[in-house]
């Protein structure tokens, strides 16, 4: 009845006279006006073309929602014209929706696992990493059996305890049993989970350094937007810099006063030797950026004026990953996770993983950043600079690692 | 002057405040009544919620199709988005102020504001709020924020772009990108006057619970939603000055050559004299209101879904005294976690193991309250009414977000989770889609108190679904995005090899969100069509025992005609055995009961206790029935 005088409405009718009428003739008019503009410009019929569809398609939806509801609603004063109980018992659809939306959930839940749970990264690439991918999949196991526990007991009783006119719901206002064990068992499992993860990452950032295997040095300096590495040279440490000495030609102010910066070697790449543990030393020029290597679970903020270290051990050269990963153009990078401007989304270098002797090979060929320019800047003598002899690089060594502590400190 | 004599006049009766002559003006714009200015906060909510939406529209769009042309962009955006192709300046613009409307004006001053203006003083029996000047400046002002924030649309250099979290030197050093000159100024501008409006409206309404319940409502009658509120403005008034203290701060960095967050800084070879300040000073600053914000968000949420639960099961909410102490709990865990979102910034790591013990702690009562949901829910008597729905929903998404925040409490498994999608997917759940589940929640239930007509309930139920279903698959699969290693706030994912993988996910998710957005035309519709013409509504639609329901439908300035009433019980005895109605509200005597009153009633008052026992005595049938 009603239904029927939605339809034969006048309103209705004129309004979907007017919608149609609108819609042709602005395409209409917006392919004259395409066949009349100069060729260069863009054709923009199509485009208007294909908004006023998608937008009678929205208003057809609507118009069939609204022809629903109204069968709905014939059908339900109907039923009460005619003295009958009521048409749709709505408490009996949500209840069945929700049972519905469990199952379907539920297996929407196993998909993602299996079909996007296969795309994630590949197993750690580093020592710690390997722990951080055992404390996650504990926390991941722990969490999912919670997640599904507690959804099918939330839509659960959702499709049990339907409303009923028979029944009257049970009067329980609280049981301090109950909700003792509720409030204890989760602080266990919780005190498991803090007590592993302090300990990882302890583990991580709590390093004790192994006389025997020094840590290779090497530091990385963020800039909008772009990395620039330097390698410590034959004397294993990076010298200072001071971003006072910014210049054109020294763009990362590295000071050349310090005989330690003199042999720094710049690279294009991050290349790493398998096994050997790695001092990352983080600095940036400008704005903060974050240091991010997924497939090693490395990840720190550059900060101006502070620098950051974070020490790993790669355990999986490129060549080994690209087996595992049955994709022979494997890489792995680095790239900026925290927001710095507009070209955020692409600050990345890549990383290469390789034998200790292709390692002595490549960094032999890199370049100092001292050249002849600089050496001028700093009235430094134009000619190599001399080998150093090894006890005189030790105890700068033992020298060095003082100063990056205090660094960590500030 | 005159309000010394106006005062004189309404002392011998306060019920008739409106009898003074009301003016367009004075009711619906300056208005003092917190009924009006309840609505005023939400229709602003609503609309700044849509505005927000449809800027992720925008940027969802550009992940989904980051090489296609979309001419009609040009013609709303003009040069932001030249060609049709968003620019990555203008992407992290609409990122940015998403974010900012999103959590700020929507989900703190849209729903805070909305249900704390209008249930506190209808919940405690009291006839306006213990300052109403300053409850109308506190909208006013958090109108005036909204305004200057979206006027940053209209400038050269366009919004702030730093994200919402304006880390500096980003956002201090005017070269580092277009967004941090004026946009970022204007940004600063209308936070000092939004956290002016909350802190005005959290004084507010801590002195109204404090001070003016009515007789008999105390502290332990007050329903959860009052709780709920009054912590939330607790947590804001000493969060919110810190953020104030920042921003302060950051003003003189910005305009007057201070160095508090700067330090060493070379913009390409131009050095800046800035020396001895920290960008992780910022942090710290900004994480101590942020890390409370997110409860000052999610708990209203809480406490109205609370309420909603329990009215709609027909059962008393299980364990309201674990439910208030682990709200209180989470009030004051909350000021001791902020530092979990600086795990990785280069703060000293020996914090990070304390901060990650204080996080994780704050997991217990949260899980209590879950549990206690559950329980409420359990053998309960459902009715399925919209507002039910989305308090339902509200559980499934605190659930489904509060366990990703296990992940990213722990130090160890934030190294490799932070600024990743896994993040995005846990805050839009836990925070993002349970709040606003809550507020819809609040919105379909107290409609008819706020307009005295009903709302559609099928669109209500079609609204619900389509919502629930695509918020699920919008963020679910994000959270694979994260463990997967791809970062947020990424203007386009074609740059990297292995994250091309996931450009059919984006596309998807991308459709998901457009129906969530459009599912929302079915709620501002029936939103505004039920205004005017919805169906009026009873007295107590949902037969509830709150006091907000034996308040008149149709709205008078001091709530209650004649002497409020006064309040004999807690809030929820639903289906109480020995009683005929399966609620008893608030209002009704235990000498009104007898036949459902229980020992436990008494609170050891030994003389009533005598009384029901001789009552017991007297009525040996009734007493077996029940």
């Amino acid at each position: 009845m009603s239904l029927r005088k939605f339809i034969t409405n006048k309103t209705t009718a004129a309004l979907a006279v007017l919608i149609t009428v609108f819609a042709n003739t602005s395409v209409f008019a917006q392919d004259a006006a395409a066949g009349a503009a100069a060729a260069p410009k863009v054709d923009m019929g199509e485009v208007y073309k294909s908004v006023i569809f998608y937008i009678l398609v929205f208003l057809a939806v609507c118009l069939f929602i609204a022809i629903i509801g109204k069968a709905i609603k014939v059908y339900e004063l109907s039923r009460e014209a005619q003295g009958k109980p009521v048409g749709i018992n709505w408490n009996r659809v949500h209840a069945s929706l929700f049972a519905l939306f469990l199952v379907i959930g539920l297996y929407g839940v196993y998909w993602e696992y299996t079909v996007h749970g296969a795309m994630l990264l590949p197993d750690a690439a580093s020592e710690h990493g390997k722990k951080i991918d055992e404390m996650f999949n504990l926390t991941l196991i722990i969490t999912t059996i919670v997640f599904v526990v507690t959804h099918i007991l939330l839509f659960g009783f959702s499709y049990i305890y339907k409303y009923s006119a028979k029944r009257k719901a049970y009067y329980y206002p609280h049981n301090n049993t109950i909700e003792k064990i509720w409030t204890i068992v989760p602080a266990l499992v919780l005190t498991v989970l803090v007590l592993m993860g302090f300990l990882t990452w302890r583990s991580i950032f709590f390093k004790v350094e192994d006389p025997n295997n020094k840590p290779l040095q090497i530091e990385v300096t963020s800039e909008q937007f772009k990395w620039s590495i330097r390698y410590p040279g034959a004397d294993g440490i990076v010298g200072n810099k001071n971003y006072k000495l910014t210049t054109a030609t020294n763009t990362l102010g590295i000071d050349f006063k310090d005989i330690n910066s003199r042999d720094d070697e710049m690279a294009d790449e991050m290349v790493l030797p398998v096994g050997k543990p790695v001092k990352l030393i983080l600095t940036s020029k400008d704005v903060i950026h974050s240091f991010y290597m997924p497939h090693f679970r490395v990840q720190l903020n550059t900060v101006p004026g502070m620098r950051t270290i974070f020490e790993f051990t790669p355990t999986k050269t490129t060549a080994e990953m690209q087996q595992e990963t049955n994709d022979p153009n494997f890489k792995y990078l680095f790239l900026c996770a925290k927001i710095c401007g507009a070209g955020h989304y692409n600050m990345q270098k890549v990383v290469r993983v390789v034998s200790e002797a292709e390692y002595k090979t490549w960094i032999a060929e890199q370049k100092t950043y001292l050249n002849d320019d600089l050496r001028k800047q700093f009235n430094l003598p134009v000619a190599p600079a001399p080998v150093k002899s090894v006890a005189d690089s030790a105890a700068k060594d033992s020298a060095a690692v003082k100063t990056n502590q205090m660094a960590l400190n500030k | 002057m005159s309000t010394i004599a106006l005062h004189d006049e309404h002392n011998h009766d306060h019920a008739d405040h409106g009898h003074h002559k009301e003016t367009l003006i004075s009711k619906y714009i300056f208005s003092m009544d917190h009924k009006m200015i309840a609505k005023q906060f939400l229709i602003t909510g609503i609309i700044m919620a849509v505005i927000a939406m449809g800027l992720s529209i925008l940027f969802r769009i550009q992940l989904a199709w980051p090489d296609q042309n979309f001419p009609f962009l040009e013609t709303f955006l003009g040069k932001w988005a030249e060609g049709g192709r968003i620019k990555p300046d203008f992407y992290l613009a609409l990122v940015t102020i998403h974010g900012t409307i999103m959590v700020f004006f929507v989900l703190t001053a849209g729903l805070s504001g909305t249900f704390s203006n209008l249930l506190i003083p209808l919940q405690i029996g009291a006839r306006d709020m213990a300052s109403p000047f300053l409850n109308m400046l506190s909208y006013w002002f958090f109108f005036m924020a909204c305004v200057i924030m979206m006027s940053s649309f209209f400038i050269q250099t366009g919004p702030a772009s730093g994200g919402w979290t304006v880390y500096p030197p980003l956002s201090v050093v005017a070269k580092a990108m277009p967004g941090s000159g004026l946009g970022m100024t204007l940004w600063l501008i209308s936070m000092v006057l939004f956290v002016a409006s909350s802190l005005m409206g959290g004084i507010n309404y801590v002195s109204t619970i404090l001070n003016m319940r009515t007789k008999g409502m105390d502290l332990w009658k007050m329903p959860l939603t009052i709780w709920a509120f009054f912590l939330t403005a607790i947590l804001g008034i000493l969060s919110f000055p810190v953020l104030v203290a920042g921003v302060v701060l950051m003003v003189f960095d910005r305009s007057f050559g201070t160095s508090f967050y700067l330090s060493d800084i070379v913009m390409g070879t131009d050095i800046l004299p800035n020396e001895g300040g920290s960008p992780i000073l910022w942090q710290h600053l900004f994480w101590f209101l942020g890390h409370p914000e997110v409860y000052i968000v999610i708990m209203p949420a809480l406490g109205i879904s609370s309420e909603v639960i329990s009215v709609n099961s027909r059962k008393p909410i299980f364990g309201y005294h674990a439910m208030v102490y682990s709200l209180i709990g989470i009030t004051v865990l909350s000021f001791i976690v902020w530092g979990h979102h600086m795990f990785v910034t280069g703060m000293n790591p020996l914090l990070g193991g304390v901060f990650m013990i204080t996080t994780l702690i704050i997991a217990v009562p949260s899980a209590v309250k879950t549990f206690n949901y559950l329980a409420t829910l359990w053998r309960g008597n459902i009715r399925f009414t919209p507002a039910m729905l989305f308090a339902i929903g509200l559980v499934s998404f605190f659930i489904s977000g509060g366990l990703t925040g296990i992940f990213l409490g722990n130090a160890s498994l934030d190294i490799n989770l932070h600024d990743t999608y896994f993040v995005v997917a846990h805050f839009h759940l836990v925070m993002g889609s349970a709040a606003i589940f809550g507020m819809l929640a609040g919105v379909y239930h107290w409609f008819p108190k706020m307009f005295g007509r009903m709302m559609n309930a099928k669109l209500g139920y079609l609204h619900f679904w389509l919502t629930f279903i695509a918020a699920y698959l919008v963020f679910f699969p994000l959270h694979f995005l994260g463990l997967d290693g791809v970062p947020r706030r990424y203007y386009a994912f074609t740059e990297f090899e292995f994250m091309k993988k996931w450009l059919t996910v984006n596309v998807f998710v991308t459709w998901a969100a457009i129906m969530a957005a459009l599912a929302q035309v079915a709620f501002l519709f029936n939103f505004f069509y039920s205004i005017f013409k919805g169906k009026v509504s009873p007295q107590n639609p949902w037969e509830s025992n709150t006091l907000e329901w034996t308040a008149p439908v149709e709205h008078l300035h001091g709530n209650w005609p004649g002497e409020i009433p006064t309040v004999y019980r807690w809030p929820y005895d639903y289906s109480k055995p020995g009683h005929d109605a399966d609620f008893i509200p608030q209002t009704v005597p235990f000498s009104q009961t007898m036949s459902s009153n229980l020992p436990h009633d008494f609170e050891g008052n030994a003389e009533a206790e005598k009384i029901q026992q001789d009552w017991e005595l007297a009525n040996p049938v009734a007493e077996s029935k029940g």
